[in-house]
């Protein structure tokens, strides 16, 4: 009988063994779940944005144009006061403090906004129309559903009245949604519903440029010259011995590296997207080289050795030979390393990408910023605005980030040769 | 100027690859009692190849010194004309002085120093622009003319050129050393001008971490001793080792288990499709960026913890370290999973037989054979995946805090190395500061250590390799 | 003679995925003698041993139809636990697998598992019968504790001996276990083997016909995955019924 029941709890113990497995394997795919709902949920309001119709005469005295063609004037009218007079006219208010509250339910940017539509309607002067004008953060926000209503005055950022108003517009028919084109073209702002990722996707895209240039050279040479030059004594083994630390050296250090050695020594311009990508290709190059050398090795001997059999020197066999056909593995593994370069903040941080750059940046020698570095910036900031511009933001790196895995998944599979 | 430069040897370069290629087949043709020891084209490689490479790389060097040696050659001239004798900090001041007035953006008082300081920085820069170009120009003049004369004496120039690409292949190669070197270097330099203030034993033994109470934090000004007591005390780095290490180990007791689990369980006991998806999925943790773990611990996990904790009446804080170590384990969580699934495969299936030819369930092959067969392998893949928490950056700086204090209570915000590192230095340094040269000095340790952790993952590995190889 | 069956072998067919490896084995295996299975490569003799002790349940695409009847049970039933078969049938490989443990270690881990000794005392016997059982005993009582990998090729083998038997089987199925092993070596198996079969039922699959006429009582003739001819050793290498049986013992093939 005893040995039945230390039978019986043995496969009792084998059962729970397997449920360890399952229980540890569901608990890292739920992680992920919660990652990813989380960041969805929060990110798709951002591709949308609230904005506040209304009724405004484009009064030629106010806004001090008496010529529609002369361009000065059209340039340098008064549409902060156009717009200022004109909405807070269509409200009803009682006194001053009410009347700022009117005003602050647009966006600061509303002159630009009226500038932008005037010149598309100059012969409008002097008639009414009816105009969009992008809402403010707070307002955008309470009509996302992101603000709870049911909370006291003081803890608000709207205002009784400012609640008033919006039922009133929402009765109205005068807010609507439309496509936030801001968040693609704009670059960061004080103001969530203005600021936008375009800045930090350019700068990311300058970024791995840069890497890329520096970084596939050099590593393809140096896997190259490993792989099929390299004799073996103790240099190359110290050389080997450097790349394999090189993988394992935390990226922060390469940060103060740049900050160290590309700022301090060489003076390089600060925050810009040259130093940043020096920066990250010298972490890219042990990320490439790895497994361009395993790409390499796998190209069997039979093809060098029929290279030189027609009389092809080695390093005609190897440039003509085995290189092509180590590409797609060699490819691959370098697209891989550009995302995990995407995706790094910590050295940026360091070389002062972290300016607040309003500015689109037109070449690599203009200060700006990144995508992750973005998020890192947004993330500190206070206003409700942000937590869904922040999102939306991980979700384009995040969408960059697949599609750029899939295409090296794929580019290996359907290119690379299976050598049995 | 640079820039013209470049073209110019480009386009040079190219034009005499094409001439003398020309050149070289028409010559071939016409003498047939010549015989070319190589193909034309490579007769035109190596000329151009020895016209281009040799100046561009006296451009590169020359512009990688030429700011320091100059800077140098006015500094010691500040000097000599200085009566009273200066400190080097002082003399990079004036240096820089001088710079910005040359530059057009000086605000301040000038002097007459600062005025012919800036006469003689405009002079030695455009004898430094007119030298780097003679030689530049020089170099193209001598190198070619030496390769034409051995492209003249008929030499094998196919090797010639293979030899200038493998020299070009190794320099590649060596780039990583020189990066080591260049990291090294760079992190030395200023965690030197450190410990020349500060104690080494205060820093590594001292139990204060706060840079900001040193108000005299101007390491170019002399400071009394009261001061420089002061000063020492503030950068005692213990809080900032525990506070890793915390984290770190809330991250690995997170990762540990499910990672070791999870592979096992996809070596051993999944079938095909839960191979195919959950391998895959998981291996979507080790992609995201930490940045969005960060983002997702500061936003979520943390507050979630402190509502939790209020809930049944524990005081959390919104940065505690559960946080910051949880989010980190997970992130971790495919690199111990990965790591033990491909250890545990790498197991020959004889032993297995072995001990189910003895009657031993699977789990029990796995926990008595397979398992401790595989530990060697299993520890260096912890170990690398401990390395790769202590060097974790952005998840701490968005959600660990910058509290330092020693404790060890996972519901209160502590700070790692790393946060310090980026608080230090985001936001204006002056490289004279003890603040700055103290991320340096953080850094150097952060380095060393993850270096030592690798080194003795790696030979743990490789010796559990041996066993079965 | 008055032999009792041990093992009974009825209309066994295996399948590797699509593939057929034995057709219609039918075959009986007496208890206290040991029984060869000998033919060329790739005959199937190997997976039906591994057939005796369900060593194939391990591999996935593998099927296997008919019935093993070990002291009237059948096996291969419906609801068997396989760890209390395998506590009855040992087995040895051909390639020595000492598990990287102590010599000590090795063989203490079957009893360990099925909590065979009651404390360290019985345990140590129980150790100490199975080296000596294995002949091996002398060689390594000073040094029960150094790893079993340490050991020469011969000693690993009798080593997997030992641990098979610790666990006091009723049938060793062995796999071709001296292969690996150089002449002297196999000459100590062999004669290992003969002591062991007064108290265990012993099936050896064997490469080597002079080994098979060395040590068995009885020997099976497998080809192609059938079972061509079984009789008394001597029967099969003095006078076989079959043909192809005589051209494989005079080696006209494999």
């Amino acid at each position: 009988m005893n040995k039945e029941l230390r039978r019986k709890k043995r496969y009792q113990a084998e059962k729970r063994f397997q449920v360890y497995g399952i229980i540890a394997i569901s608990l890292a795919i739920f992680f992920v779940g919660i990652l990813v709902t989380k960041i969805f949920s929060d990110g798709t309001s951002a591709f949308s944005r609230t904005m506040i119709k209304t009724e405004i005469k484009l009064d030629a005295d106010l806004l001090g144009i008496t010529d529609i063609n002369n361009k000065d004037e059209v340039e340098n009218a008064d549409y902060y006061t156009l717009i200022y007079d004109e909405f807070t006219k269509s409200i009803p208010f009682s006194n001053d403090e009410e009347e700022k509250q009117i005003i602050t339910l647009l966006s600061p940017d509303y002159e630009y906004e009226a500038k932008d539509f005037f010149l598309k309607n100059k012969n409008q002067l002097g008639k009414t129309v009816t105009i969009l004008l992008t809402a403010s953060d707070d307002f955008d926000q309470l009509h996302k559903g992101n603000f709870p209503r049911d909370i006291p005055e003081d803890r608000r950022r709207l205002s009784n009245f400012q609640l008033q108003i919006y039922d009133q517009l929402v009765k109205e028919n005068k807010v609507t949604k439309v496509f936030n084109n801001y968040l693609f073209t704009k670059g960061d702002s004080r103001d969530p519903e203005l600021a936008g990722f375009g800045g930090a996707i350019i700068g990311s895209f300058f970024t791995i440029l840069i890497c890329l240039i520096i970084s596939f050279p050099i590593a393809l040479m140096a896997a190259v010259y490993l792989e099929e030059f390299a004799p073996k004594n103790r240099i190359t083994e110290l050389i080997e011995i450097n790349i394999n630390n090189l993988a394992a050296v935390p990226s922060i250090v390469y940060g103060l590296f740049a900050l160290g050695i590309l700022l301090n020594v060489l003076e390089l311009p600060r925050s810009t997207a040259l130093v940043g990508g020096i920066a990250l290709s010298l972490m890219t190059l042990p990320r490439i080289i790895i497994p361009a050398r395993a790409s390499l090795k796998a190209v069997p001997p039979s093809i060098r050795e029929g290279a030189l059999a027609v009389g092809a020197s080695k390093v005609q066999a190897v440039f003509h030979h085995v290189v092509p056909l180590a590409m797609p593995g060699t490819l691959s593994g370098t697209i891989i390393g550009l995302a995990q370069a995407l995706g790094e903040t910590a050295p940026l941080l360091l070389i002062g990408m972290v300016a607040f750059v309003v500015e689109i940046p037109g070449s690599p020698l203009d200060p700006s910023s990144s995508l992750p570095v973005q998020v890192y910036l947004w993330s500190e900031s206070a206003e409700r605005g942000f937590v869904e511009k922040t999102s939306a933001t991980i979700m384009m790196l995040l969408g960059f980030l697949i599609v750029m895995n899939s295409l090296a998944v794929y580019a290996r599979q359907k290119f690379e040769k299976k050598w049995n | 100027m640079n820039l013209v430069l470049i073209l110019f040897i480009i386009i040079f370069s190219f034009a005499l690859f094409f001439f003398s290629k020309s050149r070289i087949q028409f010559y071939a043709k016409n003498n047939h009692q010549f015989k070319l020891k190589a193909l034309p084209k490579f007769y035109a490689y190596y000329l151009s190849l020895w016209c281009a490479l040799p100046a561009l790389g006296i451009l590169i060097l020359w512009n990688i010194f030429e700011p320091n040696i100059v800077k140098y050659l006015i500094i010691s001239k500040i000097e000599s004309n200085n009566l009273s004798s200066l400190s080097s900090d002082q003399l990079n001041l004036i240096f820089q002085r001088v710079k910005a007035y040359y530059a057009g953006n000086f605000t301040g008082e000038l002097t007459n120093e600062i005025k012919e300081g800036a006469e003689q920085y405009k002079r030695f820069l455009s004898l430094a622009s007119s030298a780097k170009v003679t030689l530049f120009f020089l170099s193209i003049v001598i190198f070619t003319a030496i390769a034409l004369k051995k492209v003249a004496s008929n030499i094998h120039a196919r090797e010639g050129v293979e030899k200038i690409i493998k020299v070009i292949l190794f320099t590649s190669s060596a780039a990583a050393v020189f990066t080591t070197f260049g990291i090294i270097f760079s992190l030395l330099f200023e965690s030197i001008r450190f410990f020349t203030t500060i104690n080494f034993f205060d820093f590594i033994f001292g139990t204060s971490w706060s840079p900001q109470k040193a108000f005299i934090s101007d390491t170019s000004v002399e400071l009394t001793a009261a001061q420089l007591k002061e000063l020492n005390e503030a950068f005692g780095a213990i809080p900032l080792f525990a506070g890793t290490a915390f984290i770190a180990l809330i991250a690995m007791c997170v990762a540990v288990p499910i990672g070791l689990f999870s592979g096992i369980y996809f070596a051993e006991y999944a079938n095909r499709n839960v191979r195919r998806f959950g391998k895959p999925i998981i291996e979507i943790l080790a992609g995201v960026p930490t940045v969005v773990y960060g983002f997702f611990a500061a936003l979520t996990v943390g507050p979630f913890f402190r509502i939790l904790g209020e809930s049944i009446g524990l005081d959390v804080s919104s940065e505690s370290a559960l946080a910051a170590g949880l989010v980190m384990g997970v992130m971790i969580i495919p690199f111990v999973s990965s790591l033990t699934d491909d250890v545990i495969n790498a197991v020959p299936q004889s032993l297995r037989d072995g001990s189910y030819a003895v009657g031993a369930t699977k789990s029990e092959t796995i926990k008595k054979v397979v398992f401790p067969a595989a530990l060697p392998g299993i520890i260096g893949s912890i170990l690398l995946a401990v390395s790769r928490a202590i060097g974790e950056t952005m998840i701490v700086v968005m959600a660990a805090g910058l509290a330092a204090n020693l404790t060890i209570n996972p519901l209160d915000s502590t700070t790692t190395v790393t946060t310090q590192i980026v608080m230090i230095l985001v936001g204006d340094q002056e490289f004279t500061s003890a603040k700055t040269q103290a991320a340096f000095a953080l850094g150097l340790t952060l380095f060393t250590v993850t270096l030592a952790l690798n080194f003795i993952a790696l030979r743990v590995v490789k010796k559990y390799r041996e066993q079965y190889e | 003679m008055n032999r009792e069956a041990k093992v009974i072998s009825k209309n066994v067919d295996v399948f590797y995925g699509n593939k057929q490896a034995l057709f219609d084995i039918n075959l009986e295996i007496f208890k206290n003698e040991v029984t060869a299975l000998i033919g060329p490569s790739g005959c199937g003799k190997s997976t039906f041993l591994r057939c005796i002790n369900r060593m194939n349940d391990v591999i996935d695409i593998c099927k296997i139809s008919g019935e093993i009847e070990i002291d009237g049970f059948n096996i291969y039933k419906q609801g068997v636990d396989v760890v209390r078969l395998r506590e009855k049938v040992g087995m040895v490989f051909q390639k020595p697998n000492p598990f990287p443990k102590s010599i000590y270690d090795n063989i203490a881990y079957g009893p360990n598992i099925h909590g065979i000794a009651q404390n360290k005392q019985e345990l140590d016997e129980i150790v100490e019968n199975s080296l000596k059982k294995a002949a091996l005993w002398n060689e390594v009582k000073d040094r029960l504790n150094e790893p079993g990998t340490g050991l020469s090729g011969g000693q690993q083998q009798r080593l997997c001996i030992a641990r098979a038997i610790s666990i006091n089987p009723e049938i060793i199925l062995m796999d071709e276990p001296c292969s690996a092993l150089d002449p002297i070596a196999t000459a100590k198996i062999e004669e290992l083997i003969d002591s062991l079969k007064s108290s265990y039922t012993i099936v050896i699959v064997t490469h080597s016909m002079a080994q098979a006429a060395r040590v068995s009582q009885r020997t099976g003739f497998f080809h192609l995955g059938k079972l061509i001819e079984m009789d008394e050793t001597d029967k099969i290498f003095k006078n076989p019924n079959n043909k192809m049986t005589q051209d494989y013992i005079t080696g006209r093939f494999g």
